[in-house]
């Protein structure tokens, strides 16, 4: 009786767990079934060769396209560097140090915090001191979203590396800079390059830090001092219009932005399997 | 002889000179990191510094009454936070309501009872999708989630209660789509990836012989689950749904297309509403006028205040399970 009343209740609890996977995972694929769907309807090449088009017209996405790549291409070349040094000073030089601690939690922190906050601290900053609104602004606030994910994988892949190897080259004379850059980044290269990858990721759907840094452009443009087009906010601007066009075209966007996120993720993920069997 | 001699001095002059190389470069490389992990405290004391400097123009000029008074008004220039917070706070206790039980339920399926083959797949899926821009839901919210919920859910709920007392005025008004309800339900759908995926790896750490010793008592699965890993696991598993609602109350995109924008807190929750980040991203490059931009940034500031909280609590839970694993 006992028995029969356990069995019953595990049978409904994990048939509850059962449902709720298949539940989420049916949303799940239902989204992306339909960007797929809404999105290849207006896939072609003319939309990367295109600018953006004036209400009614048709047109491509080009502007937005190169926009998007320079600006987020420019903030990982500002935002990795300074957190791999970042993460590097966490897991080398100040592993059991005070600094370390503090730095770890802010940065867990900065990590999930809103990125529209972060649109507004680069605003006070740098649009209000330049009197406009510009690409740099826009690069500096992508910047520091990929900051704190590259200070964190960085930290995480260099404490993995064992400990024997960087004794190995202290033994034969080397001092520790030069053991870190060529033993320790060597053996973390797959893990440090992996969050490089999800830094990008992350930072290429980022919409709300360029709301009111990068603004938009309905013109092709690559001056950083100007405002910069780039295709999350043209897809916000383009899906909250009347025009279908525009429409249409928000929605190839989006797919877009998900084919580059998906394979940037599934690159870093196939690389850091490698990192691991080794 | 004075010869090996000079050679020797020679060669220790070198070397005198090569390590002193070394430690300057090496003090140079250190220094270097340091201000660069510096700099990290030093973005986020930025971003509170901005933000308490942004926003002393609208605190100065309401004072307390701006975080109480829901008045939106840009022309007489009269602002408060309060419908703002109010739909924030809505929106991420209904995406929570959902995507609380759900993700944990999927993270049990995922380390209790999937068949071991589809375990990396539906795990990988999960994550990768805990990675898919904001701005994806938000679209596909507005365009397809806000009409279907019009159609059915909306017109459902409104009938269904519409003799309930309490409940009425909670599921009143026209079906709109758009409003507080299918924003929490989007933000639910967002939010149950990063629930799931955490979960998952903190179900997968608890050590295997306290599983099989309770299997082999005779537990069933569900009993293991509830009475084993759960209490084992319990204060990580409040952090990761901390820091999913960390998620939830900062989202912007998602929340934006969905939400309606209205300054006004209204019982029903099928109403059009809005929040901090909504308002923020719908109103700041159209914001003329220095009190308008300032109480705009006062929002944030709010926001982030209210986040930090949030995240702190989340990181603290999750760093007490990683200390009691000994790692």
């Amino acid at each position: 009786m006992l028995y029969a009343r356990r069995r019953l209740r595990n049978t409904i609890m994990m048939g509850l767990c059962v449902a709720a996977a298949g539940f989420g995972l049916l949303w799940l694929l239902v989204i992306l079934g339909e960007l797929v769907w809404k999105g290849t309807a207006g896939l072609s090449i003319s939309v990367f060769t295109e600018m953006t088009p004036p209400p009614g017209d048709a047109g491509g996405l080009l502007n937005p396209i190169v926009g998007s790549l320079l600006m987020t291409g420019l903030a990982v070349l500002i935002g990795a560097p300074v957190g791999v040094l970042a993460g590097t000073y966490m897991a080398e030089y100040g592993r059991h140090t005070r600094l370390t601690g503090v730095v770890r939690f802010i940065n867990d922190i900065l990590l999930s915090a809103p990125s529209i906050i972060v649109g507004l601290f680069v605003y006070e900053v740098l649009v209000v001191t330049m009197g406009h609104f510009s690409g740099i602004a826009g690069v500096m606030a992508l910047a520091l979203i990929v900051l704190p994910v590259v200070v964190r994988t960085t930290e995480d892949m260099l404490l993995l590396v064992p400990d024997a190897l960087r004794e190995a080259g202290t033994a034969i004379g080397a001092p520790r800079w030069v053991v870190i850059r060529h033993v320790a980044y060597r053996a973390a290269r797959a893990g440090i390059t992996t969050g490089v990858l999800l830094a990008i990721a992350r930072i290429s759907g980022e919409t709300a830090p360029l709301l009111f840094t990068a603004l938009n452009n309905q013109f092709f443009s690559v001056n950083l001092g100007a405002p910069i087009a780039s295709l999350p906010v043209t897809i916000f601007q383009f899906a909250l219009s009347p025009y279908e066009e525009w429409q249409q075209l928000a929605w190839t966007g989006a797919l877009i932005i998900t084919f580059a996120v998906l394979a940037l993720s599934i690159v870093a993920r196939v690389l850091a399997g490698r990192g691991e069997s080794r | 002889m004075t010869d090996i001699a000079a050679g020797e001095g020679a060669q220790s002059d070198g070397r005198q000179a090569s390590l002193r190389r070394f430690a300057l470069s090496d003090a140079a490389f250190r220094n270097t990191t340091r201000a660069a992990a510096l700099l990290v405290l030093l973005s986020l004391a930025g971003v509170a510094v901005s933000l308490v400097n942004g926003s002393l123009l609208a605190f100065s000029t309401f004072g307390f009454e701006f975080l109480v008074s829901e008045s939106w008004n840009p022309v007489k220039e009269k602002f408060g936070a309060l419908a703002p917070i109010y739909g924030t706070v809505a929106t991420s206790l209904i995406a929570m309501l959902i995507a609380v039980p759900v993700g944990v339920g999927i993270a049990i399926f995922l380390t209790e009872l999937c068949p071991r083959p589809l375990r990396r797949p539906i795990g990988i899926a999960v994550e990768l999708l805990a990675g898919i821009p904001s701005i994806i839901y938000g679209i596909w919210g507005l365009f397809v989630f806000a009409p279907f919920l019009q159609r059915t859910l909306q017109p459902f709920l409104i009938s269904t209660f519409s003799h309930v007392p309490g409940l009425s005025s909670l599921f009143a008004g026209p079906p709109y789509g758009i409003g507080i309800l299918t924003a929490g339900l989007i933000l639910a759908i967002m939010v149950l990836p990063f629930i799931t995926s955490i979960c998952r790896d903190v179900f997968a750490s608890v050590p295997p012989v306290l599983k099989e010793s309770a299997y082999g008592l005779g537990l069933t699965t569900w009993e293991v689950t509830s009475r084993v890993v759960l209490p084992y696991t319990r204060v990580a598993v409040v952090g990761a749904v901390m820091l999913a609602l960390g998620r939830a109350l900062g989202e912007t995109m998602a929340v934006t297309f969905v939400i309606g924008n209205a300054h006004r807190i209204t019982a029903s929750i099928l109403a059009p509403g809005t929040t901090i980040s909504a308002a923020i991203a719908n109103e700041f490059t159209e914001a003329t006028g220095d009190l308008y931009t300032s109480s705009l940034i006062a929002l944030g500031l709010v926001l982030f205040v209210i986040t930090f909280i949030v995240l702190a609590i989340a990181r603290l839970m999750l760093a007490r399970l990683r200390t009691k694993a000994g790692r």
